[in-house]
């Protein structure tokens, strides 16, 4: 039987929705018995919010004033020590469990999978590289644990509805104090977040500005949409770095992307394979966009973007 | 710093378009362009920058592979590396291993900084940097894409999801090199003979005792499922019909 943890994503007071995600691929494993492990300086919030996930058979909190931010080097040991009783830890393939798991991995003396996109069995998955052009099939030993990251954009969040026991563990391990957190710049905006939006409006190189992206965020406000943009967008800086969607930006699943201006490299596409409709705006018909658009259209976006707003009413 | 160590991995370069083999054994890498990982080279301008800077003695610049990546380790000290180190295998161990063979090759070379890229383009791991630095028991700090060192600690801005991180580590530590942490410079020919003289030392993988890692097996590659391509509309009215049509809208 497979005996799952799923390291939580949380900033301390919410707990992030790839965890739900993590959660659904872990239940795919047939017999999963699940536990989730809040590692915070108050996990009260965070592992209430938890208990609720259906699958979740108990929810573990390691409370320290060190996980008020999450370091790798400093989750790492404290994860090591619970590992022994599990076949499986799994985490999100996002910036915080690529930070972390391969620490996990390395402590406990295993290879890490990354971005499981299916699984097999409980020690047989699927995952993509390069750039999502191959996708390989692994099989993990089974006399060793599992350590993985899950790409979260493969699996829709599990339900709420559950109230799995709330267990505060302790452990004792020494933790470094070679790492310190000093602060974060969150990109402030009302817009749902990237990774979670059901609609995402993304921008390319073609906008030629900064300025021209409101172009790109009245669309998208008008469709209560996330923005993205392409890499040489953010390149260009007509955007933040935390909008690009790709093989090394995000990876999202929205139910609609459009994307405005963008010719689809490769690179791209991966971090789009998995929406639900794609729609492509662009003056060049043989972008390779228009290859996986569901819906495409040859023009001027300066012209069809404003025009495309105003239509929505 | 003494010196600055730097990984350099050899990758089916960024614009091939890889296939899979017919038999699903692999993938077709005969004849292919192959190149440093582009994380690697920004891992590696970032170290010539800090030591043109003054701020570090030598930068060494290690791969893991066959003989063939000799080709990429004489790119990187054309770049400017000062001294190269291959370690030799056939076949391309696996990242644990790799992060193993690394802390070998730290403990030899006493680095003071280890740069890496922070993903290889061809398996998309992102896990070698982590590895080492849970291994060598120092810190990490991945996705750089800034870089400030003072005396014996280095800050270091992270590309974070939910947008910039900065933290502190204290040296020596491992850091990964995010895309936008510099812009890797141009080789110049006269630095390419200027490489060829430079040292390039091969160890065998055995002589470094990595030890064996629970293996992970590849048991099949295939391509991935493709999109179809979909309608193509004329007008805003007709993109909206479309929209409507699949309820999107």
């Amino acid at each position: 039987m497979a005996k799952i943890l799923v390291i939580a994503e949380h900033d301390g007071s919410i707990l992030n929705p790839s965890t739900a995600k993590t959660i659904a691929c872990a239940a795919g494993i047939e017999g999963a018995d699940i536990d989730v492990v809040v590692l915070a300086a108050d996990a009260s919030a965070v592992a209430a919010e938890a208990a609720q996930l259906s699958s979740v058979s108990r929810v573990l909190t390691v409370e320290n004033a060190a996980n008020e931010h999450p370091l790798a080097v400093v989750l790492a040991p404290q994860i090591v020590s619970l590992a022994g009783d599990y076949s499986h830890v799994f985490g999100p393939s996002n910036t915080f469990g690529k930070d972390l798991m391969p620490t996990v991995a390395a402590l406990l003396g295993v290879n890490q999978i990354s971005d499981i996109m299916s699984t097999h069995g409980s020690h047989s998955f699927k995952r993509p590289i390069y750039a999502g052009n191959v996708i390989v099939s692994l099989q993990a030993p089974e006399d060793s644990i599992v350590v993985a990251t899950v790409r979260t954009a493969s699996y829709k969040a599990v339900a709420g509805g559950n109230s799995a026991p709330v267990e505060s563990v302790s452990v004792d391990v020494e933790l470094p104090t070679h790492t310190r957190f000093v602060g974060q710049e969150a990109e402030s905006s009302d817009r749902p977040d990237l990774q979670t939006a059901s609609r995402v409006v993304a921008g390319g190189r073609a906008l030629g500005s900064a300025e021209n992206f409101d172009l790109i965020y009245a669309l998208a406000d008008k469709l209560g949409a996330g923005v993205g943009a392409s890499r040489a967008a953010v390149d260009a800086e007509y955007v933040p770095n935390d909008t690009q969607v790709g093989q090394t930006g995000k990876i999202i699943a929205p139910d609609l992307y459009i994307a405005i201006g963008i010719s689809g490299a490769i690179q791209h596409l991966t971090g789009i394979k998995d929406a639900g409709t794609i729609v492509a705006i662009n003056k060049d018909e043989e972008a390779p966009i228009f290859e996986v658009a569901d819906i495409g259209m040859v023009g001027d976006l300066f012209q069809i973007v404003p025009e495309l707003t105003e239509a929505l009413g | 710093m003494d010196k600055i160590l730097v990984g350099l991995k050899r990758v089916v370069d960024y614009n091939v378009r890889v296939r899979v083999k017919s038999d699903g054994s692999g993938v077709e890498t005969d004849g292919v362009k192959m190149s440093i990982n582009p994380f690697d080279e920004i891992a590696l301008e970032e170290a010539l920058r800090i030591k043109e800077a003054g701020g570090a003695n030598e930068v060494v610049v290690v791969s893991i592979g066959s003989s063939e990546a000799q080709q990429q380790l004489r790119t990187g000290l054309a770049m400017g590396a000062d001294r190269a180190l291959l370690v030799t295998c056939d076949e391309a161990p696996d990242v644990l291993t790799c992060a193993r063979l690394l802390l070998e090759i730290v403990n030899r070379e006493q680095p003071g900084l280890v740069i890496l890229g922070k993903q290889a383009i061809d398996d998309d791991n992102a896990q070698t940097g982590q590895m080492l630095a849970a291994l060598w028991g120092r810190p990490q700090a991945t996705f750089a894409s800034r870089i400030e060192i003072k005396g014996d600690t280095a800050t270091v801005l992270r590309e974070v999801d939910v947008g910039m991180e900065t933290i502190e580590v204290d040296l020596p530590a491992v850091i990964t090199a995010d895309l936008r942490l510099n812009e890797p410079r141009y080789v110049k020919l006269p630095d390419i003979m200027k490489a060829k003289k430079k040292p390039l030392e091969e160890i065998a993988m055995a002589d470094l005792g990595a030890g064996d890692s629970p293996e992970i097996v590849h048991t099949a590659y295939e391509p991935p499922v493709a999109r179809e391509r979909g309608v193509m509309v004329e007008d805003v009215s007709a993109l909206l019909a479309a929209l409507k049509d699949k309820g999107l809208v």
